[in-house]
């Protein structure tokens, strides 16, 4: 490796890392052996990963640089390290969503987004720590121990997708992919400082991800900056056989439409948000808004009523959902088992054993939410909820291109702040839940720092398929803090 | 049809949920291959297991197939949607399975009897099936108790339709015949191969008392009848158990039970108050299933004749009662579009249904010998070239040889026309010959006759019309 690069001569973004490896300008292996030495240096510290795949990542960027010396081109994603939320199958390689209950699961199959990584020239290096499978806000609710936030490893990276969030915040891999069904991706993005997107319901394919709440799952990116979030976008967006709910049309296209600006565009400011945001993450998006207007952007009042029950509907639907989709762990097929005398006893021993609390608490919540009897007064209520803030947004949208508001309600938070009180933790979410109510895009752009000198995330967020303004405002954004 | 069913004043109200595997070439949510008998665990993968991250995608084969049979039963098809039925089963790989609840595909349709009974079709809607659990040791087959259980999940995911019918049947007969006439619905519009004996066909049934013109009374669900003759005993039996427990003034519960075959007994399985709380809801993985009425029509304009028109049609035809056994049993087989094809070719109706029913119950739909041929047949028949005796060996020269020529195989059999001055002759002499025979007869001994159309037959070695020399007889013994 004498004649390699140093490593400040390295691309890190993952347009550089790709328009350079393509053009036989950087070597995928040397990309990737520098991401392997910054993994050696911190991931002691940080815990970002389940499963760290030096062998397989090496083994692949030799492929692709071996492609590139034939005159191959290995796609728009050539030798960009990504890291996966362990949520996400991978053929062959364990995927555990940071359950006891998976011990031991590999995926005869990989999920539709790896294979599309993989296509667009994508290296994996390896599959992150979660909330146990994507309940939480924290990350500490992992059954093999809390992922530490890159910023400052006494705080949390936030969650679900907080390996994912802090891999990148790290310096561990270019891109990461997380799964977000209330915030799982904006706010752990906002807490590291990284750039994390949630696209509409049906524009990524949700095959292979492992389901938390079918009707609200979302796979999305954490990147560096925003043009890197709409290149692993395009290359995992479109639509998909295998995904019924999938949207019918091809990939989404961004990247030509950052440099656009925002003059003319209608940014919401939403006059009834409930309250909760900290002054220093309020203070950012009075900023943000600052920002926008001086880039010739016209700033609206909107009101979106509803957007308060967005929380207690999702804490009937989501765990609603959960429960079934929780139910075929059950030590028959495969993952962990307890014996047991007999069927059911085995059931409820290896369940006992292999969930943690947090999941069996809204296991419980969704169970009953759906009983004969509460039906009504509880899961279809919270439908009607969810319809009504649909219809709120959508009334928004007539005034306004986007809307703005905090990602988090505060900075990171430290370990433990909050495990003792599952309702302070559910709080995390207030600002990010509708949107998945909703299926509308949104993402969290990092804009400035606050307390602590901590990371704040502002949330930028957009109609069904209107990514294309969504990230045309973040760019605007991130160019303004970078002045 | 007509006839009633009471017991003690009562009658019997039953409707039949009757589930039916169709003949789909992959699985109702995956590309597996939807086929019965292959090796366990070999027609599987990701979303047939319930995997983790697997996702069902539905399969438009089925949803047509569905509608087929629902447009065939007259029901409206309309917008429907897929919900979770919850429960914990080793044999049901996600712990739920995925059903058709409050918005089915098919509602409101009918199914006609024979006799002027219409039977009131509530809804037919889409399931799929569940793996096939095998309980080793233990008592009975159950689980509880068993050493250890298999499970194949072949059958998982092959797709359903429940087809549940209002509570319009009052008679066993009735039940029969509705089952029987579904069963060869679903095999005409090419729906299922309904087979009971392979489980591709299964009949619940709903099964209550009441005195006539009261209200309903509760109801038992009767599950495990697996042939269309245990579905008459099973509700007949069940019905008479009820009525004995209103008779000493016990009261009916609501429960599930299991018909034992062996015993000719029903048994309680479970009551009401242990039943599953399904917590049904919308399936989330999937989306809003809503033909258009273009799609509709299509598939309506794609269905074929059906039985009960079919046989009115053969009835017509060949001048049988719509009743008659020959109708329905070669319409049943299929077969009654080759005997419209003999008729069109120049042959004898009649007589090819008589011959179809006999000679080719092991030939299907689509016999061997081509209708001309047994056209051919039948007209030398009509013609009395060949008596009834003789065809019939010709016939079996057809089925051997899949077909062929009558008159030349009728000319090689050395079968000669035999023309009525020849018969009378022949009858004639017998008469001389057998003048016991004559007397006894004359006198009305019917026994009689048999030695003189004995006597007849040797004298034209086998090849005269036995009825023709019994005609002869009487004419002579008429005028004697």
């Amino acid at each position: 490796m004498s004649d390699s690069p140093s490593a400040a001569e390295l691309p890190t973004s993952v347009g550089d890392i790709a328009w350079s490896v393509r053009n036989n300008i950087t070597s995928a292996a040397d990309v990737l052996e520098r991401h392997l030495a910054t993994i050696d240096e911190r991931e002691g510290d940080i815990h970002a990963f389940n499963l760290v795949l030096a062998d397989e990542a090496r083994a692949r960027a030799a492929e692709i640089d071996d492609a590139v010396t034939v005159g191959r081109d290995p796609g728009p994603l050539a030798g960009v390290p990504i890291a996966l939320k362990d949520n996400l199958c991978t053929q062959g390689i364990p995927t555990t969503c940071s359950s006891k209950i998976l011990d031991g699961w590999r995926p005869p199959y990989d999920a539709t987004v790896v294979t599309r990584l993989r296509d667009a020239g994508a290296i994996v290096v390896g599959k992150t720590n979660l909330d146990e499978f994507a309940m939480g806000s924290s990350t500490e609710n992992s059954a093999f121990g809390a992922t530490r936030n890159p910023h400052d490893i006494s705080r949390v990276p936030g969650g679900s997708s907080g390996g994912s969030a802090a891999a990148v915040a790290a310096g561990f891999a270019a891109a990461s992919l997380g799964s977000d069904t209330g915030g799982s991706i904006r706010q752990p993005a906002a807490l590291c400082g990284v750039v994390g997107v949630k696209p509409t319901y049906g524009a990524v394919s949700r095959y292979g991800l492992v389901a938390f709440a079918s009707s609200l799952d979302q796979i999305g990116p954490f990147t560096h900056d925003v043009a890197d979030a709409a290149l692993v976008l395009e290359a995992i967006s479109g639509h998909d056989q295998m995904d019924s709910t999938s949207i019918r049309q091809g990939p989404l296209h961004l990247s030509r439409q950052l440099d656009m600006g925002v003059a003319g565009l209608r940014v919401g400011r939403i006059t009834d948000l409930p309250e909760g945001a900290s002054p220093d993450v309020a203070a950012r998006l009075d900023e943000a808004f600052d920002a926008l207007r001086d880039a010739g952007a016209e700033i609206v009042d909107v009101e979106v009523p509803a957007f308060g029950y967005g929380l207690t509907a999702y804490y009937l639907i989501a765990p609603a959902e959960a429960s079934s989709n929780l139910a075929r762990y059950d030590g028959v097929r495969f993952g962990h088992r307890v014996e047991a005398p007999d069927t059911n006893a085995m059931y409820m021993a290896t369940r006992t054993d292999g969930f943690g609390a947090e999941v069996k608490r809204r296991i419980m919540l969704g169970t009953y939410a759906l009983s004969a009897g509460y039906y009504d007064a509880y899961y279809g209520r919270a439908l009607r909820v969810r319809r009504r803030i649909a219809a709120d947004f959508a009334a928004a949208y007539e005034r306004a291109d986007v809307l703005l508001t905090p990602a988090s309600p505060t900075v990171a938070f430290h370990l433990g702040d909050k495990t003792s009180d599952p309702m302070s933790m559910y709080l995390c979410d207030t600002y990010t839940i509708p949107s998945n109510l909703t299926g509308d895009p949104a993402l969290s752009v990092p804009f400035g720092t606050g307390d602590d000198g901590l990371p704040v995330g502002v949330q930028v967020l957009a109609p069904a398929l209107e990514e294309s303004r969504m990230f045309r405002t973040a760019a605007e954004l991130e160019r303004r803090v970078r002045k | 049809m007509n006839e009633t069913w009471t017991f003690n004043g009562y009658e019997m109200v039953v409707g039949l949920e009757v589930h039916v595997e169709l003949a789909t070439r992959t699985k109702l949510f995956s590309a597996s291959p939807n086929r019965f008998g292959d090796e366990p665990n070999t027609n599987i993968d990701p979303v047939t297991l319930g995997l983790p991250g697997a996702l069902p995608v539905l399969n438009r084969q089925a949803v047509e197939l569905a509608m087929r049979l629902g447009l065939a039963l007259d029901c409206t098809v309309q917008r429907s949607t897929f919900a979770r039925k919850n429960y914990f089963y080793p044999d049901m790989p996600k712990a739920y399975q995925i059903s058709q609840y409050d918005e089915p595909i098919c509602v409101d349709g009918w199914l006609d009897l024979p006799g002027s009974i219409r039977v009131g079709i509530e809804r037919a809607h889409l399931e799929e099936d569940t793996g096939k659990s095998t309980h080793v040791g233990g008592s009975g087959g159950r689980i509880h108790g068993s050493d250890f259980s298999l499970i194949d999940f072949n059958r998982a995911g092959v797709p359903l339709v429940e087809i549940v019918s209002r509570p319009d049947i009052r008679t066993p007969d009735q039940a029969k015949a509705y089952v029987g006439e579904l069963r060869a619905i679903l095999v005409a519009v090419g729906a299922s191969d309904a087979k009971m004996e392979e489980g591709s066909m299964r009949v619940d049934a709903n099964v209550s008392v009441r005195l006539p013109g009261a209200e309903f009374g509760t109801r038992c669900e009767i599950k495990n009848v697996n042939s269309v003759r245990s579905v008459g005993r099973a509700i007949e039996y069940e019905a008479q158990r009820q009525v004995g427990m209103l008779e000493a003034g016990e009261v009916i519960r609501q429960e599930t039970r299991h018909w034992d075959e062996n015993d000719g007994r029903t048994h309680t399985l479970r009551s009401k108050e242990d039943a599953d709380d399904y917590r049904y809801f919308q399936e989330p993985d999937l989306v809003v299933v809503d033909p258009d009425a273009e799609w509709i029509e299509r598939v309506r304009a794609g269905l074929p004749m059906l039985p009960a028109a079919r046989r009115a049609r053969l009835a017509e035809v060949t001048g049988q009662a719509l009743d008659a056994e020959a109708i329905l049993v070669v319409t049943e087989r299929g077969q009654d579009a080759y005997v419209l094809a003999v008729a069109n070719a120049g042959g004898d109706a009649g007589r090819a249904l008589v011959h179809v029913k006999e000679a080719f119950a092991e030939q299907g739909d689509a016999p061997i010998v081509p209708a001309a041929d047994l056209a051919g047949l039948t007209r030398l028949e009509v013609d009395g070239k060949l008596t009834a005796t003789q065809a019939k060996q010709v016939l079996a020269e057809f089925v051997t040889n899949g077909g062929g020529d009558a008159e030349t195989i009728a000319a090689a059999k050395g079968f000669e026309a035999m023309d009525t001055g020849e018969l009378e002759s022949m009858v004639d002499d017998a008469i001389e010959s057998q003048p016991d025979a004559w007397a006894k007869f004359c006198a009305g001994e019917g026994k009689a006759m048999g030695a003189l159309v004995g006597a007849v037959m040797k004298a034209s070695k086998g090849q005269a019309d036995g009825k023709a020399v019994s005609a002869l007889l009487e004419q002579r013994r008429a005028v004697a």
